[in-house]
């Protein structure tokens, strides 16, 4: 039984393998019978879903959400935009439909020009703009004689628009097209039909936030491409809206208060880090930016030479001069190297035992015997590099680096400075050099490597005001989904800093005699309402040699000092830090004090139930200081 | 009865000792070879028009079709007999593979089917779609045919034992193009009828079973097929597109490159798995009469081959090598024109790809060795 009989088993196999072949012949003949029946039999019905009645899947883009400030003024709105478009496939005569065109709506050869540049790059079957930016009326125009023009049509979209721009143009940012860098790092079916993204600012910032999620439509459309029939409809979810901490009002202040500087000023609540104003000034026009520059308009604002693109207020880096005083102070005091009575000569100069340089005063003459309240009041120079030198570059760092100075502070917006906080290792990292003695010295008054943001010096100041809690600063408040009750707040994030009470005292009644203090270099800004501690400074932008004396007359403007100031009030109960720095202002007291007095009063006031416009009463001198 | 080669019919095999040209020098098989570059050539064709007119694509593709017929090359100088004597160690590595792969393989797209060999990435259920044909023909080789039931019941248990293993990882499309290998080589073996029809009553009653053992992704392909238009945003979309790409294509096609469905993005997976609806779309019912021309011609060839093999082991493995080359375009082409559920099996040579190509290309090697190999009995 078990003997193969070779011949037999060919045999046997040729007819399976006939069979097979058969039954190959046969599957593949019911295939082709069924392509037969999709492509011969059903082939209108296909052909009709696929050209004349394209089932389409229309993504549905979110609607973005708004923006809003602290008093639920819109900073951001989406507005209809209309544009007049052609689908080329479906034109059979291109030039003589465009000729035609012009006699319904105005077409300018730069409309032309752009057309069939667009033409050539997209594929027959896409919609192709002609116009862009159509008023109502020239919509409307149209759409009487659409009739007369198969495959073209008005396309509505909401374009984002922007009421406030110079105010917000950094502080918002702005929408632009989605580029090939902004797909690499979006999910691009949920932004399948949206065509702006933010670009900077809050937009981008919050961008996850504002868009939302995509939906999706399945209809059915005619020939001439308008929807027959929603076969399907998923709602898109709507981004949602945001409402700032930022009080547009005082935005506007404090841009005019910078007057003709360039600069930056920046208020917070000290009690929550929330950014009040977040002014950067030049600023720009965030609405040219949102439905494409020109190049003319983007070379303009690049070479300008006060570089309105540039967010001073986050990004500019500024030596934060004697402004850092009253925290070098309070780092003495905590340290213990010196007393509230500790006293210092100064005779209007420095010198490091054993060296010749001398570290000058700003006052030449010398401000006598100081001790921290009057370091601080009169701005003495000698006193903190004595203190400094004290202390050393390591604990001073250290110290410092508790008011968020050399770090981000964690704004919620990207993009910001680190500045710098000179210390040992710093200096090894980026410069590969050992550290030397003069250079602690010159960082006890906020000059040398020091570098800050206004936003950094403006969150150091809240964090003192409210007597030693770190806020990371922030822009937004809450979230709300439109038509929705419900608030999703943005938590504070404070960060506690250890301060003795009694040195915060000190520090902080000596900040209260720069404006009350007969010889308090912000004495100037003292008035009757509240009362303001602060601390002025001048940033040297231009190095005057040793035996030169800076004369800012002869000095050019772009090399004048930067004037600072910081500042916090009421003093009893601080409702506002601000720091204000306008670039060669010339001296921290004259300029940019009283324009963080704007600032404050233009927030403070009202609250009070005053007007901060009405005319300033005098005050005599001496009236509320007594100390000096 | 004595073997008698004469009788085989009245074309006469070729004398070895008489080799004609170059490509009989190599082993090859000259109108299979036609086919099949005849089959890649028009894979090209369509594959830059489905990959949005992508050339560095076609030149990947290309690379990868030069690699696999060097396979192909490679595997027509194995002599069959070579081959019949490394047929169960390449099984027994197969099964070890598929084993390694179920407890320490990678996971990719929610399925377990790679191992790392710290060098390569390497899928063994590639190497069992060979292995287990192979592994039939060498086990029914010196048994009488038709198989006893003794005989029957083994050769089963080596087909069942991986197939089971790599509709475990889960694998569904090769576990069915692994089980049809195996199946293919005994049907040619000359089982009988009545088993035949009896295993499909078996196959119908086991249905229930089946989708209880089915993961839901399978599940959910199943219920996409008998009711696409019941999901068209989400499982149905594909089919849906694709037998509109089809049907819109008509007679003649909308023309090379211009398919709306497939350059408006319509159509998912156009240049892999559904790229034979790019090709219905653009080239029309005319074209795809020429393709699957060309697949049958490949297929006949194949199966003559098998014909005029002298022995068992070589008529089984060419005839069910060819038969799964033909389950791969069915299953495929079925899946695309809406007939078979959704299975992940690519157009054979055709879909973007490696994997399977160099597969396919080591079978056609066996195929053209078993046919350039054959000795006569001498005169």
């Amino acid at each position: 039984m078990q003997i193969k009989d070779h011949h037999r088993e060919g045999i046997d196999f040729s007819n399976r393998a006939i069979i097979a072949g058969l039954l190959v012949i046969a599957a593949l003949l019911m295939l082709i019978g069924r392509l037969v029946q999709l492509q011969i039999i059903d082939h209108e019905h296909f052909r009709t879903l696929s050209k004349d009645n394209r089932v389409k899947l229309v993504p549905l883009p979110p609607t973005r959400g708004l923006i809003y400030d602290r008093n639920g003024v819109l900073l951001a709105l989406n507005r209809p935009a209309y544009s007049l478009e052609m689908v080329p496939e479906e034109v059979d005569d291109i030039e003589t439909t465009l000729q035609n065109l012009a006699q319904v709506i105005d077409v300018s050869e730069d409309d032309l020009e752009r057309f069939h540049r667009l033409k050539k790059r997209k594929r027959r079957f896409d919609s192709v703009p002609i116009r862009t930016n159509l008023s109502i009326e020239e919509a409307a125009g149209f759409a009487v004689h659409r009739h007369r023009f198969p495959g073209l049509d008005i396309k509505a979209q909401l374009l984002r628009h922007y009421p406030y721009p110079d105010e917000t143009a950094h502080v918002l940012g702005y929408v632009g097209r989605i580029s090939k860098r902004d797909l690499e790092t979006i999910d691009s079916s949920n932004y399948a039909g949206t065509s702006h993204i933010g670009k900077t600012g809050v937009e981008k910032s919050y961008e996850a936030v504002l868009h939302g999620g995509v939906g999706v439509q399945q209809v059915e459309v005619n020939s001439v491409g308008r929807v027959a029939r929603i076969l399907q409809h998923d709602k898109p979810l709507p981004g949602q809206d945001l409402h700032l901490h930022l009080d547009i009002a005082l935005q506007k202040v404090a841009l005019q208060a910078l007057g003709e500087h360039n600069g930056a000023a920046v208020a917070i609540d000290p009690n929550t880090g929330g950014i009040l104003a977040l002014a950067s000034k030049p600023g720009f026009d965030p609405n040219l930016f949102v439905e494409g520059i020109s190049s003319k308009n983007y070379n303009a604002l690049q070479k300008d030479p006060d570089r309105p693109l540039y967010d001073r207020a986050l990004r500019g880096q500024y030596p934060p001069g004697s402004t850092v005083k009253p925290f070098v102070g309070l780092a003495g005091l905590e340290t213990g190297h010196i007393s509230f009575d500790t006293t210092v000569y100064c005779p209007g100069f420095f010198q490091l035992p054993g060296h010749s340089h001398r570290y000058r005063d700003w006052k030449k003459s010398g401000h006598g015997s100081m001790d921290l309240d009057a370091a601080i009041t009169q701005s003495c120079d000698v006193f903190y590099y004595k203190l400094a030198h004290d202390m050393g570059i390591d604990k001073l760092s250290e110290k410092l680096s508790d008011f968020g100075f050399g770090e981000k502070t964690g704004v919620d917006l990207i993009g910001e400075a680190r500045g710098i906080l000179p210390s040992r290792d710093w200096k090894r990292a980026h410069r590969r050099q050992p550290w030397y003695p003069g250079e602690t010295v010159i960082t006890g008054i906020g000059q040398g490597y020091y570098l800050s943001t206004p936003l950094q010096l403006a969150a150091a100041t809240a964090a003192f005001a409210n007597g030693g809690t770190y806020y990371t600063p922030r822009l937004v408040d809450y979230l709300q989904t439109r038509g929705e009750e419900q608030q999703i707040p943005i938590p504070a994030q404070g960060k506690p800093i250890s301060i003795q009470p009694d040195n915060w005292q000190d520090v902080h009644k000596a900040m209260l005699n720069v404006t009350e203090g007969v010889r308090g270099t912000a004495k100037r800004i003292r008035n009757t309402h509240y009362r303001i501690a602060g601390k002025t400074g001048t940033a040297q932008v231009f190095t005057v040699a040793q035996d030169e004396e800076y004369d800012e007359e002869k000095v050019a403007k772009k090399k004048r000092d930067h004037a600072l100031f910081v500042a916090y009030a009421p003093a009893e109960d601080p409702q506002i830090a601000v720091a204000v720095i306008a670039e060669n202002g010339g001296h921290g007291s004259s300029v940019a004090a009283p324009i963080a007095r704007k600032i404050m009063d233009a927030y403070l006031l009202p609250q009070m139930g005053l007007d901060p416009n009405a005319p300033e009463e005098a005050i005599p001198t001496g009236v509320i200081a007594g100390e000096e | 009865m004595a073997y008698d080669p004469h009788q085989l019919g009245d074309l006469t095999p070729s004398d070895p000792n008489r080799r004609q040209g170059l490509l009989a020098g190599f082993h090859l098989d000259l109108p299979l070879l036609s086919g099949l570059l005849l089959l890649c050539g028009f894979g090209l064709v369509v594959l830059y028009s489905a990959g949005g007119e992508d050339f560095a694509q076609v030149q990947r593709q290309m690379i990868r079709l030069g690699l696999a017929f060097c396979v192909m090359l490679i595997a027509a100088q194995i002599t069959p007999s070579t081959l019949q004597r490394w047929t169960p160690w390449l099984y027994a590595i197969g099964v070890l593979m598929l084993v390694a792969v179920l407890l320490f393989g990678e996971v990719g797209k929610g399925a377990q089917r790679w191992l790392n060999l710290g060098v390569i990435r390497f899928q063994p259920s590639e190497l069992v779609k060979l292995a287990v044909p192979l592994m039939i023909a060498w086990y029914l080789a010196d048994k009488k045919l038709p198989p006893n039931w003794r005989n029957l019941l083994v050769a089963a248990a080596l087909i069942v034992v991986p197939v089971l293993m790599i509709a475990k990882q889960p694998d569904l499309g090769t576990s069915l193009l692994v089980a049809s290998a195996g199946i293919f080589a005994l049907f040619l073996a000359g089982i009988s009828w009545r088993l035949i029809f009896s295993l499909f009553g078996i196959a119908a009653a086991a249905a229930p079973v089946l989708w209880y053992l089915m993961r839901e992704y399978q599940r959910q392909r199943v219920l996409t097929f008998l009711d696409p238009e019941n999901d068209p945003l989400g499982a149905g979309y594909h089919i849906i597109q694709s037998k509109i790409a089809i049907g819109s294509g008509g007679m003649y096609g909308k023309g090379w490159l211009n398919g709306t469905q497939s350059q408006l993005d319509f159509l998912p997976e156009r240049h892999t798995d559904f790229i034979f609806a790019v090709l219905s779309e653009e080239f029309g019912l005319v074209g795809v009469i020429a393709l699957l021309s060309i697949y049958l011609f490949i297929i006949l060839r194949g199966l003559y081959i098998a014909t005029q093999a002298q022995d068992t082991f070589g008529r089984l493995l060419a005839g069910a090598l060819t038969l799964v080359f033909f389950v791969y375009l069915f299953v495929n082409t079925g899946m695309v024109s809406g007939l078979l559920p959704v299975v992940g099996v690519p157009l054979p040579l055709v879909s973007y790809g490696g994997t399977s190509l160099v597969t396919l290309m080591a079978g056609f090697g066996m195929l053209m060795s078993i046919h350039t190999h054959r000795k006569l009995l001498p005169r």
